[in-house]
């Protein structure tokens, strides 16, 4: 089991990578899959000193879930946008900073959640805090910034802490 | 069966095509310098994003074979917008805020992007 | 019915250019530059992906996944430039 561990330090890496080479192939074939896998061996295993730890996801199955959510929340916030922008007269929006401030820990999750929130409705994520407690949100037309938070809060954020911590 | 596959392409590409346009008019209308970040970062990721799917539809229902290769480019779009919005964000609260225009951080005390030494002048003066 | 449509977003995604190009001769400040050049790249991926699905050809697959690469890079190390000064430390 050690020594497995040491061949393949990063196995969902080995996965994505496999699978990264089969896309850009752009075929199924024996010969692709077996040099697919054997560049998702070998470049783990070269970048290892660079990722000490492996970030730890608990339970795999909820991100398929949160994967489904933010996807939907990606085509709303694309319908939303283009109705403020198509449709509003800008002085009558009302762009605004909201904190977020954040129960997540790890810089993965904090890194989704960032990413999550630029891609969903009318948000932008622009800066963190300097030791990272909080996160700086631009809305596009939010007349109640407490709204917003509590929003992010309920539908990301706690997902996410299940996900990863 | 291709009558069908027809009606979803072209829906699929008029979709794409006007929030494609949206994306690059919102760069024009919107009035303040946050909110013109939010128009081409979620509107053209979709405008792309329809073209792409319009492309894998059309070859698996016309030229007879299954191409999955346009699923990289959704997904590294969908992977490396967040990162270029948040760099221009920090651009701009670089450049035109102070610690007194944003709102409180909370427990720390400031913004990552205003953390740097007190008169050290960063980055070329344009 | 598909080259009606094919047509119709050509002229979106055309536009779109158009209105980014006129956004980087007028904005008044660098970072607004920066995104009409990012939002510019995209709209080149689309505009090349559908020309590559008009023409029935595979080839433009690869130009348009260099330009999402270069897109990607090139805003990232401008960004950068105007926030540090320099891109590699």
């Amino acid at each position: 089991m050690k020594l497995l561990r040491r061949i393949f330090p990063h196995p969902i890496l080995t996965l994505v990578l496999t699978g990264t080479w089969l896309l850009l192939v752009n075929g199924w074939s024996l010969n692709s899959l077996v040099f697919g896998f054997g560049l998702g061996v070998l470049i783990p295993f070269v970048t290892q000193p660079y990722w000490p730890q492996e970030p730890r996801i608990k339970s795999p199955a909820k991100v398929i879930a949160y994967l489904a959510l933010v996807l939907y929340d990606i085509v709303v916030a694309n319908i939303t946008v283009a109705r403020i922008v198509l449709f509003k007269a800008n002085a009558k929006r009302h762009p605004n900073w909201v904190t977020i401030p954040l129960d997540l820990r790890t810089p993965e999750a904090i890194t989704v959640l960032a990413g999550t929130i630029t891609m969903t409705p009318g948000t932008v994520s622009a800066d963190l805090s300097d030791s990272g407690h909080a996160l700086l949100v631009h809305c596009l037309d939010a007349p109640d910034p407490a709204a917003v938070r509590d929003e992010i809060k309920t539908r990301y954020e706690s997902r996410l802490k299940e996900i990863f911590e | 069966m291709d009558q069908i596959f027809e009606v979803i392409i072209a829906l699929l590409l008029v979709m794409a095509g006007v929030f494609g346009v949206v994306g690059s008019f919102g760069l024009i209308k919107l009035n303040d310098r946050m909110s013109r970040l939010h128009a081409p970062t979620k509107a053209t990721t979709l405008g792309v994003g329809g073209v792409l799917l319009a492309s894998m539809a059309h070859a698996a229902a016309f030229e007879k074979y299954i191409s999955i290769h346009e699923l990289m480019i959704t997904l590294f779009l969908f992977l490396t917008a967040p990162i270029t919005a948040n760099f221009i964000a920090k651009l701009h609260i670089h450049r035109h805020d102070t610690p007194e225009t944003l709102p409180d951080p909370g427990e720390d005390k400031v913004w990552a992007t205003h953390n740097k030494p007190e008169d050290e002048v960063i980055g070329p003066q344009l | 019915m598909i080259e009606t449509a094919a047509v119709f977003a050509f002229v979106c995604f055309a536009l779109g250019l158009v209105m980014n190009l006129w956004k980087i001769v007028s904005a008044k400040d660098v970072a607004d530059r920066i995104l009409a050049l990012d939002t510019m790249f995209i709209n080149a991926i689309a505009l090349l992906v559908l020309y590559g699905m008009a023409l029935g050809s595979n080839i433009f697959f690869e130009a348009a996944m260099i330009i999402a690469m270069l897109g990607f890079v090139s805003t990232v190390a401008y960004a950068r430039f105007i926030l540090r000064g320099n891109i590699i430390e």
